[in-house]
């Protein structure tokens, strides 16, 4: 854990996974745009509506794996007081937002011709709306101080306070009767998806995947560097102050 | 015990705490978290008629009658059917044998008359010529495909 806590490693590290994760984005993001949009079969009773599933589906497993993360670096940051984890987690969750609201649009875009309704306030929907809350909340909570320490820390507690909305996400569909379908990938006894639908699902998931790395690492990136330019900023103001009092004195 | 140790024993303690009080909570509200109930249940416990509930589970096949805009049709969860009455526009899902949750008001009469018809989606995707043939291999169960009343087993397999 401690080799990765360095500041200097860790930008090591990402300028070498950044073009990577670019590349793998990239091409996942055509491929997987293609199979969703031209080559996969409409569905035997949505038609060609199934097609916003391929933009909102891996978007929701996105909202709820980034939220894992941002908890991780919470208690990373609270408990071991890893000095990259508040690093992390402020670049993190403008992200997680991002994929929740795009998770809600393309849900209610889809909502519209199949149920009849853009929004229902049923279990599903309405953690989900949570979760996009909680991530607003992270942002506000993590700016609101003057002290960035303090702010990190109320945002971390904010974080983990989240985290049983996790377990409610995804559960919700089997605990209470709600008017979202239950899973239909991660499942136990299988995908009740057909092959020729779950490819494009996964490719874009990759895509997603791949524009959250490079997006989290020059997030990153630049709150290190913000970083460095105050301590730095401090320093000269520091110095300039000594040398006018050492003037003053001498 | 380090500060580190303390920090970790308080931090799953003060998560523990949140979870069990998240779950007693939930478990308190189950009844409040259930966006439907099925034509069993209010049956069972018939709700006021000047309240709004809504019911949902299968249209019941051969049951839809249409004159103009206005719709009859029976939902049904296997065991209790409803007779349901509503005049609009059905979403594109709406079908024989399909999930549907209706919003609206039981009648003095025992019918139900709703403001609002949802069509509800189950767990299954698949091409339109997959579904053809499972249905010509007779491994599709009609009027079982849809979700609302045997969510966990209901519906065609691939």
């Amino acid at each position: 854990m401690q080799r990765f806590a360095n500041p200097g490693q860790f930008l090591r590290l990402a300028a070498v996974v950044q073009p990577w994760a670019a590349g793998v984005g990239a091409v996942a993001t055509a491929v997987g745009l293609y199979f969703a949009l031209f080559l996969s079969p409409a569905d035997y009773q949505q038609g060609d509506t199934v097609r916003i599933m391929y933009v909102h589906v891996p978007a929701a497993w996105m909202a709820l794996s980034i939220y894992l993360g941002l908890a991780v670096a919470a208690a990373l940051s609270l408990v071991w007081k890893h000095p990259l984890a508040d690093v992390a987690a402020r670049a993190m969750a403008p992200i997680g937002a991002a994929f929740t609201a795009l998770c809600l649009i393309t849900g209610s875009l889809w909502g519209q011709p199949m149920w009849g309704t853009w929004w229902v306030w049923d279990a599903r929907l309405t953690s989900v709306l949570v979760l996009f809350f909680l991530y607003l909340g992270h942002i506000a909570l993590a700016n609101a101080f003057d002290d960035a320490d303090r702010g990190a820390r109320a945002a971390a507690v904010l974080a983990l306070v989240g985290v049983v909305n996790l377990p409610i996400i995804k559960f919700s569909v089997d605990w209470w009767n709600t008017l979202h379908q239950p899973a239909s990938v991660m499942r136990l006894g299988g995908p009740t998806i057909h092959g020729a639908m779950l490819a494009p699902l996964l490719l874009m998931w990759a895509a997603y995947m791949g524009y959250f790395v490079v997006v989290l690492i020059t997030r990153m990136r630049t709150e290190l560097a913000e970083r460095r330019l105050r301590a730095l900023q401090l320093n000269a103001e520091q110095a300039t102050r000594m040398t006018a009092s050492a003037v003053e004195a001498g | 015990m380090t500060r580190k140790r303390r920090r970790l024993v308080i931090l799953s303690l003060f998560l523990l705490g949140l979870g069990s009080a998240t779950a007693l909570s939930l478990l308190a509200f189950q009844d409040s978290l259930v966006f439907f109930f099925s034509p069993s249940d209010l049956a069972r416990r018939p709700p006021p008629t000047d309240r709004a509930v809504r019911v949902g589970g299968l249209v019941e096949p051969g049951s839809v009658a249409r004159s103009g805009t206005e719709v009859r049709f029976a939902i049904t969860d296997g065991t209790t059917r409803l007779a349901v009455a509503y005049t609009g526009i059905l979403p594109d899902l709406f079908r024989e044998g399909q999930g549907v949750v209706a919003n609206g008001r039981i009648q003095p009469d025992g019918s139900f008359r709703a403001s609002e018809i949802l069509a509800k989606h189950d767990e299954n995707y698949m091409p339109r010529e997959v579904a053809e043939s499972l249905r010509r291999e007779g491994h599709w169960r009609d009027g079982a495909a849809g979700a609302a009343a045997q969510p966990a087993q209901g519906g065609p397999r691939r």
